[in-house]
């Protein structure tokens, strides 16, 4: 791309099948014109989209996603995938503007097998908005390098915020109505418990990805990552820790040491697993892996018995 | 091969040679015999379809696209072809015609005439090289006569059977002069002495759908036709628009190949006319496609003019209504309701000028470019000897006498008629009523399904797991619906540069028989265990292609297809750079999704071969008894404490129908039939399972009871609107046409002593919270005028109209309405008619005021009773019903069925079906059709003993599966739960539970649990793939600059 060409916005789609694909579909059967931009990857349900595909999307040079399912309570599934869609969306669409990116670049929309015309209606509208936001991250201010890590850390993040969504961060409503999902992610609470849960763990990520490029002293980050002082003090308390841990976890000599000392036999697991621990606070999955294939034990068994015992920390921060 | 099946017919009792012996014999290959035809053969049946073409496709062939959803038409169609072509109980004999018929029902033995082709269908390959050699240009009946041909030639790209024919213009079946074309011929496949060939089959059953014929202005030379060449008829125009017609979409007026920037359509062209040479019936069906002419031509140049001169505008059907609307509200084009004379051809342009009469302006003559004449349909050619062959009597207006409560059977048993020999329908009546006699097909043979029906043979799959990838890519020209916006040739150079991909080509149809032959010979002939096809949407074309890889001998899953039409071309046509550059991502995209792609298997599931109705209407009931009469078990779940429905309201019908006692006995049939359970008063509570295998739960008369079922069909009606304008409700001389109706059954001493009585139509509807037309309330107006008249011809009756809407045949009894005195006076709904009361000393007056359009004032006409045409609308039961089975609604609350067009009674979930009004108001007759096509398609699931469910379902990586529990509380089909293993408790799929919605992957931390054909590598694979490669484009540059 020459310099002075005009912005064209890369966006990708993620349709379901049954509403927004087809209606997608009967936009093009009707001949209903929308701007080129977008590119569909078809799924069986709104309610599949991973967040990680999001942030994948946006990491490889997407300005945008969207997101398009039946109308809620339309949804061909009796699971209601589209609430869960809206849940996710909702929680991605906070977790851009944590890290500083225009919520806007994700959007969720309602398009049944009918509306050929609303799906270019949508198409028409959503473009030009990208258009306006400019590319990702630059759009925003953020210089390439930031906005890699601050996704980087946000894609590390997500298996654990699954966990966390799964658990609590999901409205506690007996009947599911949009109004219900709406209010509750923009809640306090729901405030509260992201950043309880979500935005500390997401700083001390960005801090240790940070870090990895080269030593920045702590105003620096405050800087970098919009922190105050005392927010950043505490967090590279425990990126400190964690930055210790992580790279004696991929000291794999000292695993493997270990596991030598006990003739790589699995009878030994628990010890092996043990005098691991004793070196480092916690056991990273990396460091299960490494013990699983030495010892040629299932990782399942390996995670049967580190979460058994209480002893064995999976989380850096469980016991401190 | 077929052994197995060969000693299966022997069993079967009867006496036959293998090729002479069927089920079923049905007579036409449009898309009614086509839908016949695999439903019959679905619920197996053994099937002859014959054609006198060369080929099957019909009229819908033809077409370019449909209304009202514009699809085009052939695509939609030719997957159908090849369907039939494949399908190991369907037997196609095209290029013949039936001789002679004898015996009955049960064992009719039927004459066939095979017409020569001069070509051995067995050797021909369809390669065309006979048609390049061939000296005779001919004119191209495919297409109109618009462009010519050869005498040696295929009828049309996507024919089946794809082989040559030799037509009567040859010089060496005139003269014997030449024989190039079996020179050339590599296959030896011409013969140029082929003689006619008598072929005898003996069927238990026969259907009758040879369609309609167009009406022919040439023969009365109206408004030009045949001597002004810039008048065409909308049949030529049709050939105009489409890709594959004369000029390959362009639309180019005869006398000079110019693009014409003014064009007219004329309505009612030989139709609602009583002059000589006309027909008095309304062909029904031309308002819709005149209006989606004009959409199209629009899109083709949208500067040009149109002008539509039309009387009534008859937009009955579904969605018709927003048609309308939208074709007109586009700029420049105007419609005019006025009839219209024509005037003369100018010498120096060959221009048209029409005179045509409007209130505002009087008499104008304008000049077209070009003048499109929107004819009707007419009888087949050759009717009445059709009738005599097959000893079946006509109605008036040569279309097939039927039965008024059995609109598929003829007056002869055994015979049965479905389409447009039945009377002017549209594309989706046409398959409705094939689904409909199939169903009686299926009562009459029912003790003889399955004997002679085999199933279909694949070759052995190939393992692939120890080759390398190796994709192979196929781009679709689409004609130029996709060729003419996007660079299809730089798109396969593209492809063929991508990973893994070892095989890139084009093709101008790659659905169409040869195409998808061609593919499984590729995927032989190149080893390719992957296939990319770009064309249209995996939603209507996937299930083609992947039968296309079974043939080519590798797993189904092995497929994806690359939208580049409904999301591309048809959306960025004015963006071809664009759109070439987005088909490429979509195809690279494409490419990377298929390397990821896993072989999966597809599991049997048994079906519980009981049927739910849901519904105790004319619809419902129907069709109960028609599943019923089949050997089916019913469950019929009504929730009043009567059978009956709407039509227990309803006592005679246009066509004189006594409704009270057809439905007496109707309701009579369905109690003693002993395979109908009756549930009265019934609720329905839950539904769960899944296409073959569902469970109801139903409350009835207090109790509550499960059913176990395989299939439903929806039929849960829909209410009289209950009008809250002109004064219904607060003044009591104010009724609906259902009250009406019941006061002169009863004959109220109101309605005897009535002087004057004014009927308002589309009460409700036709507006903007109601945007449909409830397409009975003409008839249902005329019929009590009728009623009314029949009782007191004295009185005065005034029908105050927008268009009357006597489509068909009911356009006869408008005639006679307005014959009678009837007066109709037709208002605007920016002008609509006021009631009030006028107080006349001391008896209340009921005035109704309405523009007089003609006379151009106010008319204050004085009622003894206002009947209001109330809308039908959804019954509020609908609604739940739909709720809890899935079945989407449309924007109006109608139930939206799988396909406008080809799937009109299914649902896109498997296993639910709809009929009746629940559906689209609908009159009686039409109910009866669509129930008995509901039942007719139930039948081809209930007929068998397993349907086959998706591979693509989760599964579990045990290892990786921390039992945090997400994906449990996740799915509430219940379809995984907890086992335990030696490494513990583990997530646990029962795959037959899993409906493959992947919400739970979704929720999956540590990604244990998988969807599969959609798993994280091949989405990720998709997403990766989604940007271009940066190198590419910068080392291409690079070595550019070399």
């Amino acid at each position: 791309m020459t310099a002075g060409h005009k912005f064209e916005p890369r966006i990708l789609g993620f349709l379901c099948n049954w509403c927004c694909y087809a209606g997608a579909d009967l936009a093009g059967v009707s001949r209903y014109q929308h701007p080129p931009n977008m590119r569909v990857i078809r799924l069986m349900c709104s309610g599949r989209v991973d967040p990680a595909y999001i942030f994948q999307a946006f990491a490889t040079g997407q300005d945008a996603v969207f997101i398009g399912g039946c109308h809620l309570n339309d949804c061909h599934y009796v699971t209601h995938g589209n609430y869960d869609a809206l849940a996710m969306v909702h929680i991605c669409k906070k977790l851009l503007g944590h890290i500083g990116l225009s919520r806007e670049r994700l959007k969720l929309e309602w398009v049944s097998a009918g509306e050929g015309i609303r799906y270019a209606q949508i198409m028409n509208e959503f473009v030009p908005l990208i258009e306006k936001l400019g590319p990702l991250g630059r759009g925003e201010g953020l210089d390439e390098q930031e906005l890699k890590f601050k996704l980087a850390a946000v894609t590390k993040l997500i298996p654990y915020i699954k966990l966390v969504q799964s658990e609590r961060l999901r409205p506690d409503v007996s009947e599911r109505t949009e109004e219900a999902y709406n209010e509750f992610y923009n809640s306090e609470e729901f405030d509260r418990m992201f950043k309880e849960l979500i935005a500390d763990k997401l700083a001390v990520g960005q801090i240790e990805l940070l870090l990895r490029e080269k030593p920045y002293s702590a105003k620096e980050i405050s800087e970098i990552l919009g922190l105050s002082p005392s927010e950043t003090t505490r967090h590279l308390k425990v990126a400190a820790r964690n930055q210790n841990i992580e790279k004696a976890a991929v000291d794999y000599d000292k695993i493997d040491q270990i596991i030598d000392k006990h003739h790589s036999q699995a009878s030994s697991l628990v010890q092996v697993l043990l005098e691991i621990q004793h070196e480092n606070p916690w056991l990273p999955q990396e460091v299960l892996d490494q013990v699983s294939k030495r010892l040629d034990v299932p990782l399942s068994r390996i995670k049967q018995i580190v979460t058994f015992h209480e002893t064995f920390s999976l989380m850096p921060d469980e016991k401190t | 091969m077929d052994k197995d099946a060969g000693e299966g017919k022997l069993t079967s009792g009867f006496m036959y040679s293998d090729s002479q012996f069927g089920d079923v014999m049905i007579v036409g290959g449009g898309i009614s015999g086509i839908q016949a035809s695999l439903d019959l053969a679905d619920a197996g049946f053994k099937v002859y379809l014959v054609e006198k073409s060369p080929t099957i496709g019909g009229k819908m062939a033809q077409l370019d696209k449909t209304f009202p959803t514009n699809d085009c038409s052939m695509c939609i169609e030719s997957p159908k072809f090849i369907e039939c072509d494949r399908h190991p109980n369907i037997e196609i004999l095209t290029y013949t015609e039936v001789d002679s018929i004898e015996g009955e029902a049960g064992d009719f033995t039927v004459n066939l005439i095979k017409k020569p082709r001069y070509v051995i269908e067995s050797k021909c390959t369809g390669c065309t090289v006979c048609v390049e050699y061939c000296p005779v240009n001919v004119p191209d009946p495919f297409n109109q006569n618009l462009s010519t041909n050869k005498a040696i030639h295929i009828y049309f790209s996507q024919a089946v059977p794809l082989v040559t024919y030799i037509d009567e213009n040859c010089l060496f079946l005139d003269d014997k002069k030449c024989t190039i074309c079996q020179g050339v011929c590599k296959h030896d496949a011409i013969d140029l002495h082929q003689e006619a060939e008598r072929v005898k089959i003996n069927v238990g059953a026969i259907i009758l759908s040879p369609g309609y014929e167009p009406f022919d202005p040439r023969l009365r030379g109206d408004y030009g036709y045949g001597q002004m060449e810039n008048v065409v008829t909308s049949l030529d125009f049709e050939r105009l628009l489409c890709a594959t017609g004369p000029h390959e979409g362009e639309i180019l007026r005869p006398s000079d190949k110019k693009h014409p920037q003014k064009i007219a359509w004329i309505h009612c062209v030989g139709s609602r006319e009583v002059t000589p040479g006309g027909n008095s019936y309304c062909s029904a069906v031309c308002c819709s496609y005149i209006q989606k002419q004009v959409i199209l031509a629009k899109d083709h140049n949208p500067n040009m003019q149109a002008f539509i001169f039309h009387n009534d505008i008859r937009s009955f059907g579904k969605d018709f209504e927003r048609f309308y609307q939208r074709a007109e509200n586009l700029p420049e084009v105007t419609f005019i309701r006025s009839y219209v004379s024509l005037g003369n051809e100018i010498p120096e342009t060959k221009n048209v000028t029409i005179r045509y009469a409007t209130d505002q302006d009087g008499v104008k003559e304008e000049e077209f470019d070009l003048v499109v004449l929107g004819v009707g349909l007419n009888p087949p050619t050759d009717v009445l000897n059709l009738a005599e062959k097959f000893g079946i009597e006509l109605n008036p207006h040569r279309f097939c006498k039927g039965n008024p409560v059995n609109p598929m059977e003829t007056t002869r048993p055994g015979i049965f008629v479905s389409g447009a020999f039945q009377g002017p329908m549209d594309i989706p009546e046409s398959v409705v009523t094939a689904s409909g006699a199939g169903s009686l097909c299926g009562h009459l043979l029912n003790y003889r399904r399955g004997k002679l029906a085999r199933d279909r043979i694949y070759p052995t799959e190939r393992d692939v797991s120890q080759e390398e990838t190796k994709v192979g890519v196929f781009v679709c020209h689409c004609g130029a619906n996709i060729g003419r916006v996007v660079d299809v040739p730089s798109v396969v150079e593209y492809s063929s540069q991508l990973e893994n991909v070892v095989h890139a080509e084009e093709g101008l149809f790659v659905c169409s028989t040869d195409a998808a032959e061609q593919i499984s010979n590729t995927i032989r002939e190149k080893g390719l265990n992957r296939v990319v096809v770009a064309a249209c949407t995996p939603r209507t074309h996937e299930p083609l292609f992947r039968d296309t890889l079974r043939e080519g001998g590798i797993n189904q899953y092995f497929f994806d297809m690359a939208n580049i039409r409904e999301h591309c071309s048809w959306v960025h046509s004015k963006q071809k750079e664009e759109a070439t550059a987005k088909a490429k991502d979509i195809v690279r995209m494409s490419v990377a999704r298929a390397a990821n792609l896993e072989p999966l298997q597809e599991f049997d599931l048994p079906v519980n071969k009981t049927g739910l109705v849901v519904g105790g209407g004319i619809a419902g009931m129907t069709s109960a008894l028609a599943l019923a009469n089949q050997g089916f078990e019913v469950h019929l779940v009504e929730k009043d404490t009567d059978l009956g429905g709407m039509a227990r309201r309803i006592h005679y019908t246009l066509d004189g129908l006594d409704v009270q006692s057809f439905l007496r006995e109707l309701i009579r049939k369905v109690y003693q039939h002993p395979q109908v359970h009756v549930h009265h008063d019934a609720t329905i509570a839950n539904v769960s399972g899944y296409v073959g295998n569902f469970v109801t739960t139903v409350k009835s008369e207090g109790r509550i009871k499960e059913i176990r079922h395989g299939a439903a069909i929806l039929a849960t009606g829909a209410e009289e609107y209950v009008p809250t304008e002109y004064l219904y409700g607060e003044d009591e001389r104010v009724l609906t046409q259902l009250g009406l109706e019941e006061e002169i059954t009863k004959g109220t001493e109101r309605v005897m002593n009535s002087q004057s009585i004014v009927m308002i139509q589309c009460v409700g509807c036709r507006q903007e919270d109601r945007n449909y037309c409830s397409r009975i309330c003409c008839n249902v107006a005329i019929k009590n005028a009728l009623k009314l008249k029949e009782v007191n011809p004295k009185i005065d009756i005034y029908i105050l109209f927008r268009d009357m809407r006597t489509y068909g045949f009911a356009e006869d009894y408008y005639r006679e309405a307005a014959d009678k005195d009837v007066k109709f006076i037709r208002w605007e709904p920016a002008d609509k008619p006021q009631v009030e009361i006028t107080s006349a000393e001391d008896n209340p007056v009921l005035q109704i005021q309405v523009p007089d359009p003609i006379l151009g004032q106010r008319l204050a006409l004085d009622a003894d009773l206002l009947v209001l045409s109330a809308a039908v609308v959804p019954s509020k039961g609908s609604m739940e019903i739909a709720r809890l089975f899935k079945a989407p609604l449309n924007p109006d609350g109608f139930f939206q069925e799988a396909h406008v067009k080809l799937r009109p009674v299914d649902f896109a979930a498997e296993g639910v079906y709809t009929c009746g009004i629940a559906h689209y108001p609908k009159h009686i007759p039409e109910s009866i059709g669509q129930a008995y096509g509901a039942a007719g398609r139930a039948v081809t699931l209930l007929s068998r003993d397993t349907v086959t469910a998706s591979g693509a379902v989760c599964e579990v990586k045990e290892n990786d599966c921390i039992a945090c529990g997400a994906c449990i509380t996740a799915c509430t089909y219940g379809a995984i739960e907890f086992r335990e293993t030696p490494q513990g408790k583990k997530a646990y799929v029962n795959a037959i539970l899993c409906k493959g919605d992947g919400l739970c992957n979704a929720k999956c931390p540590t990604n244990a649990i998988s969807l599969k054909h959609y798993t994280d590598e091949e989405v990720f694979a998709q997403i990766d793939a989604a940007i271009p490669p940066p190198t590419e484009a910068a080392i291409e540059e690079g070595v550019n600059r070399e």
